[in-house]
């Protein structure tokens, strides 16, 4: 019974907000307007459910004795002090800015930088794992398109940077890319059709 | 009608028209499953699946962080019909399957249905709520959270299956250190590229979403995958016709 009423919702909502998306009839736009506002809603009380999952799985591995329990209680710590003071100061407030622009931006930049160098890493592994033409192929456009961009110690190789980049990047790399993305555009509409039409129903676990 | 008045007919024409292939492939075709290309990745996939079973270890899947209110939510609804049949796979294996994502929503589903998939499997619910996880809000958190999980679960079969950016680089790199199995798709195109290259089994385009299909068939996953290839063939005349017009003058 749950899962049928949960169902039929999740099928009239979706249709909904479909149609009134083709057909502009006020009382449908107005219904979507009032959907999509319980939408939000919905997902911000879900990254409140959300945080509170992480705080019980930080708690579950705290009390257990992991080596990484100190990390656990790093976190936690972390989380309690932020929301603290979230809730006492107002956005924009120096000592919240002051957490994200000298502790949360320089950690996501530091790994962004390692982020470097393990796909240099990868490069340099990428023969050894998949020895095949399409690998080879692979590293030669990177280096070529490295070649192009990288500024060298004597200028610039000029058939390769007014030449050869111009036309991996913006006609062989362009095409792939516009046809990768409309591959992806066409199952994305299979995908939510599948949903609207009760095939698959991740809300009942199916 | 300018060019824009005439879009929202031409979706509504292409929704309209995929229901009915879809519905009417599902019926027709029920007792008939349709052969698709190999894909050698599913293959290995299949394999280390049948391995963590036997020895125990874990295995694990990513959602990414594709909010299911934005475009990118039908990669996570992808990824989570996936993971049910991954799920429904790996049932009899001593360790139950873990779902992280960076979406709360995308966490919240993904507790649904392991918790379906274990009760249906034991008759009983699962013994750990925790299994699926939201390890982090911000893509780097979300990355480095998996992290952590892929290195203290005993998990010995990673899937990306998700909307996840270059950031995957340090997920693949994690399971190359852990050597484990490691299956990755995503929507982005910068992280296809890093996944090319660091992958032991990356995933291009929309094969993403074929993942269930080839995971476990079903009849309307396999119409959806023949609508798709359908579409597919009118947008390419599309596109050829567009193009001849073009030349000829009369666009």
């Amino acid at each position: 019974m749950k899962n049928l009423l949960s169902t039929v919702i999740a099928i009239l909502a979706g249709l909904i907000v479909l149609v009134g998306f083709f057909l502009k009839i006020p009382i449908l736009l107005e219904i979507r307007t009032i959907l999509l506002d319980w939408a939000v809603i919905v997902a911000a009380m879900a990254v409140f459910v959300g945080v509170i999952n992480m705080i019980r799985v930080n708690n579950t591995q705290l009390s257990s004795g992991q080596n990484s329990r100190y990390y656990n209680l790093v976190l936690m710590v972390s989380l309690v002090l932020t929301f603290g003071l979230g809730l006492f100061f107002k956005t924009g407030h120096p000592i919240m800015n002051f957490i994200f622009y000298s502790i949360q931006m320089p950690i996501e930049k530091m790994l962004m930088a390692l982020l470097a160098v393990t796909l240099l890493l990868a490069s340099i592994r990428l023969l050894q794992k998949r020895l095949n033409l399409f690998s080879v192929l692979f590293l030669l456009v990177t280096l070529l398109i490295l070649l192009g961009t990288a500024p060298l110690p004597f200028g610039e190789i000029p058939f390769i940077s007014r030449i050869l980049r111009p036309f991996i990047t913006q006609i062989l790399a362009g095409a792939g890319a516009r046809g990768i993305l409309l591959g992806i555009a066409l199952a994305t509409i299979t995908t939510g059709l599948r949903i609207l039409l009760a095939a698959d129903r991740p809300y009942g676990g199916k | 009608m300018n060019g824009s008045d005439w879009l929202p007919l031409i979706a509504l024409v292409l929704v309209v028209s995929s229901v009915l292939l879809l519905v009417g492939f599902a019926i027709f075709r029920r007792k008939r499953t349709p052969v698709f290309r190999e894909i050698p990745a599913f293959t290995h996939l299949r394999k280390a699946i049948g391995r963590s079973v036997e020895d125990g270890s874990r295995l694990h899947v990513s959602l990414g962080h594709g909010s299911l209110a934005t475009p990118q939510g039908a990669t996570g609804l992808a990824g989570l019909s996936a993971l049910r049949r991954l799920a429904d796979l790996a049932s009899t294996s001593d360790k139950a399957p873990i779902a992280t994502s960076g979406d709360p929503s995308l966490a919240l589903l993904s507790q649904d249905i392991l918790q379906t998939s274990y009760k249906e499997a034991t008759g009983g619910g699962l013994p750990d709520s925790t299994n699926a996880r939201l390890t982090g809000l911000t893509p780097f958190s979300y990355a480095s959270g998996t992290m952590a999980v892929m290195s203290e679960e005993h998990v010995s079969t990673n899937l990306v299956l998700g909307s996840i950016g270059v950031e995957a680089g340090l997920l693949t790199d994690m399971a190359e250190n852990q050597q484990s199995f490691m299956l990755a798709a995503s929507d982005s195109l910068p992280a296809q590229a890093v996944l090319y290259a660091s992958a032991q089994e990356p995933l291009i385009g929309e094969e993403l979403f074929a993942t269930a299909q080839y995971i476990q068939p079903s009849p309307m996953h396999a119409a959806s995958l023949t609508v798709q290839d359908i579409l597919r063939w009118i947008l390419i005349a599309g596109i050829l016709l567009g193009a001849f017009l073009k030349m000829a003058g009369l666009l």
